[in-house]
């Protein structure tokens, strides 16, 4: 902290459990639980220091414009305000960031991309102060034609998004406004064509969808005496922020501290950066604290989002209902900068097929740039989209075939040994099908329960629920099933490792393990599973978890169902270097008293070293009296390779992840508005570290896939390029009259190649959970429903 | 922006004289939402939350006069049996958090066409008792409304009241959003059936740039239920009357495509919700429906 005090708010240590108890497989509760629900975890947002200013952005008006002047004198003048900021005012030659191409300005030069990008900076003394010194810099644009779609993207006159581009990914795009392009071709689907009885050809549309988490982009840049910053912020990924921020400072990583600070939800919308450098900006500048906080409206143009996504799929089958090929265009909308958009391009493309065998495969994946809202990360990453549209073939197809749509699914589901069009087998269990036979032979919800309260409808059980809007009248159910296939952890040969340091000491008379780790705790239980980890290795009650930080090494992101995986392994290993060591002690001090010591497998629990037959041989007190055993060590899975750029094959993924829905629907087909009864669910979790964190995973994601199923869509205007609906009153997401019961069948089927067999849970659920949905409305109302988020008008006909 | 506190009625009325632009405020749920996302910022604001007697209600004879503060929670908890179709109104008004805190006084202000209150206001008969340092006057619901997001309020003067008809007869309310819960209306429909004077009113909310009546449906229902001794018979309604109504109904939209809902989605949700609150409300006055308001 360099001479100053830690601002209110920021996390302290946590001290888990105090039974000897607590170690994987048991649902142990989050220490964060009781504090959110009762409104006393303190987020980035609550966050205060002495003598602080308050940061304010000034965003553009318009898509896509030229800059012509930018005047802040007035802005400057009033009084309060301690420094207004510009791309003129910019400290070194690093203007410019972005998690893999660093196209996106930290202030707009000369020209702004997209509607809300980030023209200019204030600080002042009060937040209201910084809003109307803002809206007193008076920026001149001169608009230009905006880009929104492929056509306009790949037009022969269009504009290029950026000029001059420089990237890895420009040598074989074929157009500029392409950020990547990945092919996949396996087997030879023009000759499998010929052997399919019946083919199903359809053209699907992808909404955009808002993380929407709850706590808006927030932090308090701290300047330090040495001439660095303190940065306390919310965020996925705490080194890769560093990397990022730490150039444009013109100040090396060591000088830029940050510390994690109370994260209210991520989903991928905090894996780009938001505010922080220009929080540092500021801070620097004035010498001063600086805090920024969004406000809603902010935050919806403050964070990427899900790709929108255009998908236009072909697949054949023969009479018995075999898969004979699929051919498939996936066009993404990246938006004005790439942020994840290269490896949402790479996933949608490589997970295309879905779960199931196909030899015969024809795939095109890109991303384009446009003038739309920039799209990057958001759970699920480029499977989502594609689960969507396969799993509305696979109903048509079974429907052509004139088999039951599960049966179909089983018929063609791939199993452990299954090669994927990538050429990568499946190396571990991939249990497609019996999730299907799980949700299917769940009890299925009874009928008609708005009548079983008594002779009133309960409408609360209906569409339109205490709207009344029905009390039976139109109210027709549907069910539906889907499966989907996710990959867990970063791909594509990215080195995408974790570290985990562990100390083991006594402390009052007791052992207690430290566990440090920069591994951003975004409200899926890591710090929970991390300690469950440390009392298993070390058999200690008493686990620390150290806050986050960039004192130790980077946790990778808190993303792509990797946390448990990577940094719980990192956390593993480490405990087991840290055991050895005080293996070593022991020996030590103690091996001459017994024979075991030399000889023996020998284990940490209860606070002793034992034999794997229970015998004690000492107390961790006495081997540790007057030691501390530290160990910080960097853990890798194994390793992927990035996809060949003309064929797609490659060993890209580390390990896939399977969920299975039936959804079952209750829809007013008259007035077109859904109530999901039910969204049941089946997943092979590999091994589930903490049960109750696992359910909650499956519910939260299955629930973030029946938001884009029927209510969540940032809508853009397609003329301007402008959000439409940038508040929660207009992008709405599921209330709990909105949210289903969901029954949570979970399979534990070891996979040999990661810590404790487990799997990453966290995105598997958002895929299934949407089209299962949609099959079930189809189902309900008969239509076809190419789109999605469904809403009232597509359902009657008044679109 | 100046906080104006006035602690009593008549202190409110001559502060609202005194800075016409001042915006009351009560429960907030509507003026802080605007302020908050910088829609507006008003040089004054006159908080009424000291004014007791606005949060009150009286029931009379023949109507219940609203104080203009009076949480909708109250409404539905309190005065269903009078006010059924206000009731349900405003059971469909956001969160349980939002319906403690916000009243009828504080849509009419607004008088946005999304209002949940007016459908049912304008169905079950009202007025608006408004007044200033000048004067009381009564200003019949029909006359309320002047365009969107305008009233008939002069500069000066503050809603105090509503005096809402009580119910004779049944009443229905319907809302559509695209959310079970907590949703603004895509477009709204009251009914109130008044067999006192064998009439029924109706009221049609987003779907034109006031809340509005269904005139020529309430004519066309009028006469069909005169015609065939409806009103004595207690038979049931013929579908092909439940149907033109419905189509008059849609007919008295005028609404806009938005970023909620098309306009035609307006008119055909309109129009079912007219045909299906009429068959509620009307098989609850023949007496057959045990219940047809719908519970939660």
């Amino acid at each position: 902290m360099a001479g100053k005090s830690a601002p209110l708010g920021t996390p302290t240590k946590v001290t888990q459990g105090s039974r000897t108890k607590g170690g994987i497989g048991e649902s142990t509760l989050r220490p964060d639980g009781i504090l959110k629900v009762t409104g006393e975890f303190a987020y980035s947002s609550d966050m205060w220091h002495e003598d602080m200013l308050w940061g304010q952005i000034l965003r553009s008006t318009v898509a896509h414009a030229e800059i012509v002047s930018i005047d802040t004198v007035e802005a400057l003048k009033t009084p309060g305000v301690y420094a207004v900021m510009t791309y003129d005012d910019l400290p070194t030659d690093v203007k410019n960031y972005g998690l893999e191409i660093q196209d996106t300005p930290v202030l707009a030069h000369g020209k702004v991309r997209h509607h809300g990008e980030p023209v200019a900076i204030v600080a002042a003394d009060h937040p209201e102060t910084a809003r109307r010194a803002a809206a007193k810099i008076k920026v001149e644009y001169r608009e230009l034609p905006v880009i929104t779609d492929e056509a306009s993207a790949t037009a022969p006159d269009a504009i290029l998004v950026h000029e001059g581009r420089d990237d890895h990914h420009i040598g074989h795009v074929p157009h500029p406004n392409i950020v990547h392009r990945q092919p996949i071709i396996r087997g030879d689907v023009e000759s499998a064509r010929e052997r399919a009885d019946f083919i199903v050809e359809g053209e699907y549309t992808f909404g955009m969808q808002d993380q929407a988490f709850l706590g808006p982009e927030s932090g308090l840049a701290v300047p330090a005496e040495d001439g660095g910053v303190d940065l306390y912020i919310a965020t996925q990924w705490l080194h890769s922020d560093l990397k990022q921020i730490a150039p444009v400072l013109g100040l090396p990583e060591d000088k830029v501290r940050m510390t994690l600070s109370g994260v209210g939800g991520a989903f991928g919308g905090r894996e780009d950066l938001s505010m922080q450098i220009h929080a540092c900006l500021l801070a620097l500048r004035t010498g001063k604290p600086v805090k920024i906080v969004y406000n809603r409206f902010e935050s919806f143009f403050g964070h990427v989002h899900r790709h929108p996504a255009k998908l236009h799929y072909e697949h054949g089958a023969t009479k018995g209902g075999k898969l004979t090929h699929m051919k498939c265009r996936i066009v993404l909308d990246g938006g004005a900068y790439a942020s994840a958009s290269p490896a949402v391009v790479g996933n949608a493309a490589s997970l295309a097929v879905g779960p199931y065998v196909l030899e015969d495969v024809d795939i095109e994946s890109i991303a384009l740039y446009s003038n739309n809202p920039p799209c990057g990360a958001m759970r699920g990453f480029g499977a989502v989209q594609a689960c969507f549209a396969y799993e509305a073939q696979m109903d048509k197809l079974a429907d052509k075939v004139g088999m039951d749509r599960v049966e179909f699914r089983q018929l063609n589901a791939m199993s452990q040994g299954t090669i994927m069009p990538t050429g990568q087998p499946v190396d571990s269990p991939a249990p497609v099908a019996e999730l299907l036979r799980r949700v299917k032979a769940m009890p299925m919800p009874p009928e008609q329960q708005w009548l079983a309260a008594g002779e009133a409808a309960d409408v609360r059980q209906l569409p339109g629920g205490l709207s009344n809007t029905t009390h039976g009248e139109g109210v027709v159910r549907g069910v539906g099933y889907a499966v989907g296939i996710k990959n867990v952890g970063f791909s594509e040969g990215f080195d995408d490792y974790s570290t985990a340091k562990v100390r083991m000491e006594v402390v009052g008379g007791e052992p207690v393990a430290t566990v440090h780790t920069a591994m951003a705790e975004v409200g899926q239980g890591g710090v929970t599973v991390h300690a469950q980890i440390a009392r298993t290795e070390l058999g200690v009650a008493q686990v620390t978890i150290h806050p986050a930080d960039t004192q130790v090494g980077s946790a990778g992101s808190t993303s792509a169902s990797r946390q448990t995986y990577v940094t719980g392994g990192a956390v593993k290993n480490s405990c087991e270097l840290v055991r050895e060591k005080v293996l070593e002690i022991g020996r030590r001090k103690f091996g001459t008293y017994h024979p075991a010591w030399a000889t023996a497998e020998l284990l940490l629990e209860g606070g002793k070293v034992v034999t794997d037959g229970g015998e004690v041989l000492a107390d961790l007190v006495d081997v540790l009296e007057g030691e501390a055993v530290e160990v910080e060590e960097e853990w890798r899975h194994r390793p992927t390779e990035p996809f060949d750029l003309r064929t797609g094959q490659g060993f890209g993924h580390v390990q896939y992840s399977f969920a299975a829905h039936r959804a079952v629907v209750e829809v007013d087909t008259e007035l077109g508005l859904v109530k999901v009864i039910e969204l049941a669910c089946a997943q092979d979790v590999g091994k589930a570290l903490n049960p109750l964190s696992v359910i909650g995973q499956i519910q939260g994601g299955t629930t973030q896939g029946l938001g884009i199923a029927v209510m969540e869509e940032i809508i853009v205007d397609p003329k301007t390029a402008k959000v439409r609906n940038p508040s929660f009153t207009d992008y709405l997401i599921p209330t709990i009259l909105d949210t289903p019961t969901i029954p949570v069948d979970v399979l534990e089927l070891a996979d040999d190649h990661a810590p404790y067999g487990l799997r990453g849970i966290g995105e598997a659920p958002t895929l299934s959970s949407t089209p299962a949905v949609l099959a079930a409305i189809r189902n309900a109302t008969g239509l076809e429903l190419n789109r999605t988020p469904v809403r009232p008008e597509h359902l009657t006909g008044t679109a | 922006m100046d906080f104006l506190r006035p602690a009593s009625w008549e202190e409110a009325l001559a502060a609202k004289a005194e800075h016409p632009t001042a915006v009351p405020i009560a429960g907030g749920t509507d003026v802080m939402v605007e302020i908050n996302f910088d829609h507006r910022r008003p040089e004054y604001l006159l908080d009424l939350n000291r004014i007791g007697e606005l949060g009150e209600w009286e029931v009379g004879e023949e109507s219940v006069r609203l104080g203009a503060s009076v949480p909708y929670t109250a409404i539905m908890e309190q005065l269903r049996g009078e006010l059924p179709g206000l009731a349900l109104a405003s059971h469909t008004v956001a969160s349980p958090q939002i319906r403690n805190r916000g009243g009828v006084g504080g849509n009419l202000g607004t008088a946005s066409p999304a209002g949940d209150a007016h459908p049912a206001l304008l169905a079950a008969g009202a007025e608006v008792e408004a007044q200033s340092v000048r004067g009381t006057r009564l200003i019949p619901i029909d006359e309320f409304y002047t365009g969107v997001k305008r009233n008939a309020l002069a500069p000066d003067e503050l809603i105090r009241a509503v005096h809402i008809k009580k119910a004779d007869g049944p009443q229905q309310y319907s809302k559509v959003g695209t959310r079970n819960a907590m949703v603004i209306a895509v477009c709204a429909f009251g009914l109130a059936l008044h067999p006192s004077s064998r009439t029924v009113r109706t009221g049609i909310g987003s779907a034109a740039p006031t809340p509005v009546r269904a005139k020529a449906a309430e004519e066309f229902l009028n006469a069909a239920l005169e015609e065939g001794g409806f009103w004595d018979n207690g038979r049931i309604i013929t579908p092909s009357v439940a149907k033109q109504f419905a189509e008059l109904c849609s007919a008295a939209c005028n609404p806009i495509d938005d970023v909620r809902g098309t306009a035609s989605y307006r008119r055909h949700a309109v129009g079912i919700m007219a045909r299906r609150t009429l068959t509620w409300t009307w098989e609850s006055y023949r007496g057959t429906a045990a219940r047809t308001e719908g519970v939660a």
